[in-house]
């Protein structure tokens, strides 16, 4: 399974969406329903799942589906 | 003036069955929903059984983000808050929204969530804890989340008067309607906490029966062999009407909620005084405010929680207000069958209330062999009883000193 597999199948089993909503560029809030306590939970089992830590203030940052994955790109997870 | 409040709606999850309608059925032909603990390993517990809700899909009423995320004293709010509104052929739309409330009671909250988090806590970190923790423990989610999925804007409040938590919050709801602040009421009591933490501690009171070897027969109020309470879950949610609205739409009207009673003992954190005086008056409050007398009162459906103090203090008290008349009357425990549903009990036997009054079958006290001494009243042993009756009374008391007693009479056409 590639990274944005990964990152993708989760989302489709946090925020109860189809896979086809997730394309790279949807936003968690706007487009998948999230609200901020979702986004919080989300990222949680990214780091579960990754084992990765990501800061307040990184988390911030995080808008879209490929924000997260090139967050953990950058963690040097492939 | 007290305008006049009428039941429309009934909705329940309780350990004998997924419905008011099974359950009602299991109550009248005497089955028992107690059992084993299937919901953690309780044998190093004194005591290992409990009335617990069997085979709920709550898939039915709310989307799989939900169910993990929220207690399933809220999941059984939602779900049997669907049943009352869809029972009640409600509909609560923008317009009338303002004048539409929700309190829910229960006892303790969302307890397992709280314990799961603990262990989260000390075998790992903090940063392990759910942004999901804080509001499925706090008890009033349970009317939140039902005002959320109702749209109901009006009052919102959330009895937690231990077991009397679901009977305070149908008696706020009535006031709610009867002085004008509201003209529906989502109203009733949850809990879901056959946990570690409560069956432990209320084990360490010495609340709970250990009749473990027998569960079926362990909740057995009023009898001689009594030895505690069956810790039992689930929820019951009635909908409450002003008069005029339930006519004029022509809802089905069950009942009258026509009179509420509650007082405190002021004595004791846990235990009831002997002879059981502030009992007695919430009774009587109930039965003013209704514009009865005691002789009018047919059926008590008994807090009867099957411990050495409360049903002999219940039935002193019941003895001391009505007098000749507490020979006459019916009085039942349907704990008996269901266990000790906590804050939830006030919601599901006000709901046994209410079906007495329709059907006139008064559901029975199981495994009462042999009345306990001073025990002396007539508490429709074992079989269930058909008699068309006019008032039914809904008796519970909570630690703290709670006493919180609902009267619901057959329904009157104004005239």
């Amino acid at each position: 399974m590639t990274l944005e597999e990964k990152v993708i199948k989760l989302v489709v089993e946090q925020l109860d969406v189809t896979k086809e909503q997730c394309v790279l560029e949807a936003s968690f809030i706007d487009d998948l329903g999230a609200d901020s306590l979702d986004i919080v939970e989300l990222l949680m089992e990214m780091e579960e799942a990754f084992g990765v830590e990501i800061a307040d203030e990184e988390l911030e940052k995080i808008v879209t589906i490929k924000d997260v994955i090139d967050f953990l790109k950058q963690k040097g997870i492939n | 003036m007290k305008r006049r409040v009428v039941v429309t709606g009934l909705g329940a999850l309780t350990p004998l069955g997924n419905s008011v309608h099974q359950s009602w059925e299991s109550a009248v032909t005497g089955k028992s929903g107690i059992g084993p603990i299937t919901k953690f390993d309780s044998h190093s517990y004194k005591s290992q059984i409990a009335g617990e809700i069997k085979n709920f899909d709550p898939t039915q009423f709310v989307n799989k983000q939900e169910i993990r995320r929220y207690d399933d004293f809220i999941l059984y709010a939602l779900a049997a808050s669907e049943m009352a509104v869809a029972d009640a052929k409600l509909t609560i739309s923008p317009e009338f929204s303002e004048r539409a409330g929700v309190i829910i009671g229960s006892a303790i909250g969302g307890l397992s969530t709280l314990e799961e988090e603990f262990g989260n806590l000390f075998s790992d970190n903090p940063r392990k804890i759910s942004p999901f923790s804080v509001p499925a423990i706090l008890a009033n989610l349970a009317s939140g989340h039902v005002s959320i999925r109702f749209g109901a804007k009006g009052p919102i409040n959330c009895a937690v008067t231990a077991c009397a938590a679901g009977t305070s919050a149908i008696g706020d709801a009535y006031k709610a309607i009867a002085y004008g602040d509201a003209d529906v009421m989502i109203t009733g009591g949850t809990e879901a906490a056959i946990t570690q933490l409560a069956v432990g501690g209320f084990g360490a009171m010495r609340a709970l029966s250990v009749r473990n070897d027998d569960p079926q027969r362990a909740s057995r109020p009023f009898d001689k062999d009594r030895d505690g309470f069956v810790i039992g879950e689930g929820c019951g949610i009635i909908i409450l009407e002003e008069l005029s609205l339930a006519l004029d739409r022509g809802a089905r009207i069950y009942a009258e909620l026509a009179g509420y009673g509650c007082t405190s003992d002021a004595f004791h954190m846990a235990a009831p005084p002997p002879g059981h005086e502030g009992a007695a008056r919430s009774m009587k409050i109930a039965i003013k405010d209704a514009g009865l007398n005691p002789e009018d009162i047919d059926y008590i459906n008994a807090h009867g929680t099957s411990t050495p103090l409360n049903d002999l203090y219940e039935t002193q008290a019941i003895n001391f207000l009505f007098g000749e008349h507490a020979k006459k009357l019916m009085v039942s425990s349907t704990k008996s069958m269901t266990g000790h549903m906590l804050g939830a009990t006030g919601g599901v036997e006000a709901i046994f209330a209410i079906k007495a009054l329709q059907e006139g079958i008064i559901p029975p006290t199981i495994n009462l062999d042999n009345p306990g001494e001073g025990c002396n009243l007539d508490y429709v042993p074992k079989v269930a009883k058909s008699k068309e009756i006019n008032t039914a009374m809904s008796n519970t008391f909570g630690f703290g000193g709670v006493n919180a007693v609902l009267l619901f009479k057959k329904f009157n056409e104004p005239s």
